[in-house]
């Protein structure tokens, strides 16, 4: 079955130009997303400025800043976050620590996956029909950002989950036999021991419901706004929605072309930084052992 | 003579009463028809070898059989008179009951969190009482020497036998009414096995203790009466020193206590 | 002493605060647990009930599926063929398949079998860097990098066109299927690979021969949730295919999506309009095409694991 009983050199090199191979295809994946990085820094870097970051649009958006779009993220991403991340938690918790192995578990697991893997567009619609028109939230920073949150969800159940089934169940089994009851042990040995690891699903969600566009296209974001959003039955504006504006509704002058790659460049770099942060997290946290 | 722990005869100081005790995994039987008495104060031996069902006994004493799905448990079971099939508040019962089982497991709270954990849930929130429980408990463990020092750290970093002590602390700080005990010498030393033992003797006084031995002798220090579990079943009940003289029935029980299987 | 030791017994039948602090929380993780099915039932319901009046009452079948003409617009005789909104997606999902299963499985066959410690860690923390960008940055780049390259490279006039939304919407897949057929690959026991060791077997027959048909149904699935993702995207195809209603005759054409077409018109219609409503049909259409993928994807792994 198996020939090469003795490796002699030239299936060593065929060996060696296997891995080069796989390498290659590695890297040609990898590559790409460097040169973005670097056209979006060289062509988008220079726009950037204080003033960029703190002002307004001005001149039909051909001039100024993004400072109402990045309030208006922080505000979509804090909402989302309020009615996800519970409802996230205890979805894991009861997958982790309550559910039995049978249909109905295999149903809310298979529920999960398919909320994560419905398209953004159609999570949109969901927002319109359900938020916007049948609770009568109208299009506005609750409509949007419960359609992230929906859309989101399965990011904070999953990683949570994860770290809450990294908790070894001889821990639960001491505390039960003591007499504490599940909730007693939930809160005062699984979560404490897994907060690390939700949290890194958290900064997670947050990088991931920043960057979406299409479900709050419809549901709460607007492409310019005079005025910031005083609460949550406000319209928005919103860095993805901005850039996606900048790049096809506005017709920009020569000298305002690179406007876009700055808006970009910050859009990418606010999820990119959460991601690295959420990356050197888990890292700090994989050498960090409780037991 | 021989008792073999006939139900009516002692039923006044009777602590736990097994009738008709069956417990099934899926379709596996891991114990058959027990029917036996614990007394008030003794401590009772349960020896025989490895998957006989000993373990699977304990955590039906302790009603475990709610956190584990496939596990079924037949017949009745009385704690101090009462069933424990049709007791509301099992977290009550478990809180009588303190368990070490044969792994240990030092929690990863800090090793005084690990012993106060008990006494807190039951509402003991004073830092004073809490300090005098914690210090009592390790003291009997015979662990209070090698961490009073260190109280701050994590229990689930100390060493297995450690580790083993701080669970039976734990067991202690509960201040329980049946102690249930499943191999706890596995991952300790012999000295200070032998530290705990004399504890165990101390606190008969005070508590109804279960003791599930592989070791025949320690059953033989230890034990007031001895039960011998084999292949799903209980074999024989009897004083402990019965199991040395040939005063068991069961000829099967000798052979194990000779060391002829198992 | 022992009637002592049974009067120190309490009540084991009154439920304390923790005992009732107990249930309230597990009815609440209930709830949680139930939200995600609870979601995606909602999901259809909402949409069903925005498009069911156009489904029942103005959509022909035979004209939705087979004809190319989108024309919601149209004042006298709006037509609603998805043909052409069909094989958009289909196409630029195709080419991104194309370009991005040999590369995400062969990065997953490098990650897994050929690289080790350090290299390993950081090639698994940049394909989740690529995985972090989000599709309206895609779509940018699509739009203005990979625009007047593919102009001035192919000499056509067009640069939003298949190829372009095919090449963004692979990178986008990539990391998806680099991930999940990486833990596929891990997930054959080493001891294969060891007995594959122990007869003389390079590593490169390992990997072939024994690693790859082991982990198969895990790469199967593995592409499936890549076109899952492909097919579902929006806004990225949105900005890099051109946007225009077309049976594609190569790469070089302009399509449009089902999902684009969603982003595109449902600004500018009216509520209960039969545009409106039709674009919730076309929801329709990617919910159940896309549950079937993950469905299947699921099943797939299932077959692993039951083996």
């Amino acid at each position: 079955m198996f020939a090469a009983t003795d490796l002699n050199a030239s299936n060593r090199r065929k060996q060696g130009l296997i891995k080069t191979l796989f390498l290659l295809m590695t890297i040609l994946l990898i590559v790409p997303v460097l040169i973005i990085l670097t056209v979006l820094i060289v062509k988008g870097g220079p726009v950037i400025s204080f003033e960029f970051l703190f002002s307004d649009p001005k001149d039909e958006m051909t001039a100024g800043g993004i400072f109402p779009a990045l309030i208006g993220t922080v505000w979509l991403v804090s909402v989302a976050l309020l009615a996800s991340v519970p409802l996230g938690i205890a979805a894991a918790v009861y997958l982790s620590e309550y559910a039995p192995d049978n249909w109905f578990t295999r149903t809310i697991n298979l529920a999960i996956i398919n909320l994560a893997g419905v398209p953004s567009i159609v999570h949109a619609l969901f927002g319109v029909g359900a938020f916007v028109l049948f609770f009568k939230f109208g299009t506005s920073i609750l409509a949007a950002s419960l359609t992230l949150a929906v859309m989101t969800l399965p990011i904070v159940i999953v990683a949570t989950r994860e770290s809450l089934q990294a908790v070894p169940q001889a821990f639960r089994e001491a505390c039960w036999n003591m007499g504490a009851t599940r909730w007693q042990t939930i809160r005062r040995i699984v979560l404490p021991n897994s907060i690390s690891g939700i949290l890194t699903g958290v900064i997670l969600e947050v990088s991931r419901t920043a960057g979406e566009t299409a479900p709050i296209m419809f549901t709460g974001a607007a492409i310019f706004l005079p005025f910031l959003p005083e609460g949550v039955g406000d319209q928005t504006m919103a860095m993805s929605l901005h850039l996606y504006a900048m790049a096809t509704q506005v017709p920009l002058p020569e000298h305002a072309a690179n406007l876009p790659y700055g808006v970009a460049l910050v859009l990418i770099g606010m999820v990119l930084a959460m991601n690295a942060i959420s990356i050197g997290f888990r890292m700090w946290l994989r050498g960090k052992k409780k037991w | 003579m021989v008792d073999v722990g006939s139900p009516a005869s002692v039923a006044s100081d009777v602590k736990v009463a097994v009738r008709d005790l069956t417990i099934r995994y899926g379709s596996h039987v891991a114990l058959r028809d027990v029917t036996l008495d614990i007394r008030e104060n003794e401590i009772f031996g349960i020896i025989g070898p490895a998957n006989s069902g000993k373990t699977s006994f304990l955590r039906a004493l302790n009603r475990m059989d709610t956190f584990t799905t496939e596990m079924a448990v037949d017949g009745s079971i009385e704690f101090a008179g009462h069933d424990i099939n049709k007791i509301k508040n099992l977290y009550a019962l478990r809180k009588r009951i303190g368990v070490v089982f044969p792994l240990p497991v030092g929690l990863p709270l800090s090793i005084y969190d690990n012993v106060a954990l008990a006494p807190r849930l039951n509402g003991v929130r004073k830092r004073s009482e809490l300090d005098v429980i914690v210090e009592r408990c390790l003291q009997r463990a015979a662990l209070w020497d090698e961490v009073k020092d260190r109280l701050k750290s994590l229990g689930s970093l100390l060493s297995g036998g450690q580790q083993q002590r701080l669970t039976i602390a734990r067991a202690l700080s509960q201040d329980p009414d049946l102690l249930l005990l499943d191999e706890f010498s596995i991952a300790v030393d012999p000295v200070t096995t032998m530290r705990i033992e004399d504890v165990l003797k101390e606190l008969k006084q005070e508590v109804t203790i279960v003791l599930v031995t592989n070791l025949v002798q320690q059953a033989r220090r230890l034990a007031d009466r001895t039960a011998f579990f084999l292949m799903s079943e209980c074999v024989e009940i009897a004083e402990t020193e019965a199991y040395f003289d040939g005063r068991v029935q069961d000829p099967r029980s000798r052979d194990y206590v000779e060391g002829r299987f198992g | 002493m022992s009637r002592e030791s049974t009067s120190k017994l309490p009540n084991l039948d009154r439920r304390d605060f923790a005992w009732f602090v107990d249930k309230g929380m597990q009815v609440f993780m209930f709830i949680g647990g139930i939200s995600a099915i609870v979601f995606i039932i909602g999901i259809f319901v909402f949409i069903t009930k925005e498009g069911l009046p156009f489904i029942t009452d103005t959509m022909n079948f035979g004209e939705f599926f087979t004809s190319p003409r989108w024309r919601p617009t149209s004042e006298n005789n709006p037509t609603y063929g998805a043909l052409a909104l069909i094989v958009g997606t289909a196409s630029v999902t195709g080419f991104a398949m194309v370009v991005a299963v040999p590369f995400s499985l062969g990065a997953a066959i490098f990650i897994a079998e050929f690289a080790t410690g350090r290299t390993r860690e950081i090639l698994k923390v940049l394909v989740e860097m690529l995985a972090a960008i989000p599709s309206v940055v895609w779509g940018f780049i699509g739009l203005s990098i990979m625009n007047p390259l593919i102009i001035d490279t192919f000499n056509v006039p067009v640069g939003l066109n298949v190829l372009n939304a095919g090449i963004i919407l692979g990178l986008m897949a990539a990391p998806i299927m680099t991930t999940i057929a990486e833990d596929a690959l891990k997930a054959v026991p080493d001891t294969y690979r060891e007995a594959a060791e122990a007869m003389g077997a390079t590593r490169w027959q390992i990997v072939w021969r024994v690693v790859l048909p082991a982990a198969r149904n895990g790469l199967v699935a593995a592409v499936l949730l890549g076109v899952g993702r492909g097919f579902g995207e929006t806004m990225a195809v949105l900005m890099a295919s051109g946007h225009s209603i077309n049976l594609p005759g190569g790469i070089f054409d302009s399509v449009r999506a089902l999902t684009a077409t969603i982003a595109a018109e449902l600004g500018e219609t009216v509520q209960g309009s039969d545009h409106y409503r039709a674009l919730f049909t076309l929801g329709i259409l990617l919910f159940i095409v896309t549950f079937v993928i993950n469905l299947t994807a699921d099943l797939v792994v299932r077959g692993v694991r039951k083996k």
